[in-house]
C-alpha cells in the first residue's frame, strides 16, 4: 500500500491522459494505454513488413517471421485440423499483439526517461481480447451447427440422470472461459510487474537508510530482480502462447463440437 | 481485532493458495518430463496438452493473487 513507503508499486498501472481529442461535444482522451498499444502495433507492423519479402532464400529477418507464422500454423493444425487454416489470421494477430504488448511493457525504456506501460496488465484490454475470441467461438459454432451447437453442453452417450448434473457444469465452464482467459493474462502480467517494482523499492529504500543496510539488502534484491526479469520474459511469451492455445481449443470446440479428438 | 488487520491476514492467507498452485504447476512439468524421458518420440506431440494443464493449474494460483489484491485494495 501507498503508506508503506514512498515508492508505490501500483503507480505504474495508472492510466493517464496525454492529450484530449475534441470530438463534437465530447472529448476523447488519448491515454498512455492507447499510446503503448500503438507502439506495440507499430513494432509488430515493422517486424512483419521487414520479413514479408518472400525471397526464395530467406534472410534472418524473414526466417524470424516465418518461424512465428509456422509456429501458429502448426498450433492450429494440431488443435483444429484442416479447418484451422481459416483462423490463422485471427489467432496469429492475437498471439503477436499480446506478445509484443507484453515484451514492450518489459523493455527498459525508463533508462531514457520514458515510462513504459504494459497494456496487457489491464483487465479492460485483455477482456476485450477474450470477448473477441469468445464471440468468434459463438458465431462460428452457431453458424456452422445452428442449434446443434448446444449439444456442446451434453456429451454424447451420457445417461439422462448424469446429464442433469453434467449439462449445468459444462454450461458454467463454457461461460467462464472469457473470464479465465482475460484474468490469466492480466493477473500474470500485473503480478510480475508489481514484484519487480517492490524489489526495486527495497533497493531504493534500504540505500536511503544507510550504506551498510543498503549493501546488505540491495545486492540480493538486485540479484533476484535479474532472475525475476528473465522469468518475466518467459512469462510474457508463455502467456501469449497460452492465450493463442486456449483460443484455438475453444474454436476447435465450436468447429467440431465433441466429434473430434 | 480491527477490520483492517483481518483484511491483511486474509490477504496473507491467500498466499497459501499461490504456493499450492506452485506445487500444481511443478507437478505438471514434472509429470511431463517423466513421460517425455520414458518415450521421447511422443513428447513433442504432447507439448500442447502440457500447456493446457499448466494454464489450468496456474489460473488457480493467479486467482489466489486476485483475492489478495481485492482484500488489500478494494474490500
Amino acid at each position: 500500500m501507498a503508506q508503506a513507503g514512498k515508492i508505490d508499486p501500483m503507480h505504474q498501472f495508472e492510466v493517464q491522459t496525454i492529450f484530449n481529442i475534441p470530438l463534437g461535444d465530447h472529448v476523447l482522451p488519448f491515454t498512455n494505454s492507447a499510446l503503448w498499444m500503438i507502439v506495440a502495433a507499430v513494432a509488430l507492423f515493422v517486424f512483419m513488413i521487414g520479413g514479408m519479402k518472400q525471397q526464395a532464400i530467406p534472410g534472418r529477418w524473414q526466417m524470424a517471421v516465418e518461424g512465428f507464422t509456422g509456429f501458429i500454423d502448426k498450433l492450429l493444425a494440431a488443435n483444429i485440423g484442416h479447418e484451422g487454416r481459416k483462423y490463422l489470421p485471427y489467432v496469429f494477430s492475437l498471439f503477436m499483439f499480446i506478445l509484443f504488448a507484453n515484451v514492450v511493457g518489459l523493455l527498459p525504456f525508463g533508462l531514457i526517461g520514458l515510462h513504459p506501460f504494459t497494456v496487457t496488465s489491464h483487465f479492460t484490454v485483455t477482456g476485450v481480447l477474450a470477448i473477441a475470441s469468445f464471440s468468434i467461438v459463438l458465431i462460428v459454432g452457431l453458424f456452422k451447427h445452428g442449434l446443434r451447437f448446444f449439444s456442446l453442453f451434453a456429451p454424447k452417450g451420457t445417461p439422462i440422470p448424469v446429464l442433469l448434473l453434467v449439462a449445468p457444469i459444462e454450461f458454467v465452464s463454457f461461460m467462464v472461459r472469457p473470464f479465465s482467459l482475460a484474468l490469466r493474462l492480466f493477473v500474470a502480467m500485473t503480478a510480475g510487474h508489481i514484484l519487480l517494482k517492490v524489489l526495486a523499492g527495497f533497493i531504493i529504500n534500504s540505500t536511503a537508510t544507510g550504506a551498510g543496510i543498503g549493501v546488505l539488502v540491495s545486492v540480493p534484491s538486485f540479484a533476484l530482480m535479474v532472475g525475476v526479469s528473465a522469468l518475466e520474459m518467459l512469462v510474457a511469451g508463455v502467456q501469449a502462447y497460452v492465450f493463442a492455445l486456449l483460443t484455438s481449443l475453444y474454436i476447435n470446440d465450436a468447429v467440431h463440437l465433441h466429434d473430434h479428438h | 481485532m480491527e477490520a483492517d488487520a483481518i483484511k491483511f491476514l486474509g490477504a496473507g492467507l491467500a498466499a497459501i493458495g499461490a504456493g499450492l498452485a506452485a506445487l500444481g504447476v511443478g507437478n505438471v512439468f514434472a509429470a511431463f518430463l517423466q513421460g517425455a524421458l520414458r518415450n521421447p518420440s511422443a513428447a513433442a506431440g504432447q507439448q500442447g496438452n502440457m500447456f493446457i494443464g499448466f494454464a489450468a493449474a496456474e489460473l488457480l494460483g493467479l486467482l489466489a493473487f486476485v483475492v489478495a489484491v481485492l482484500l488489500i485494495f478494494v474490500a
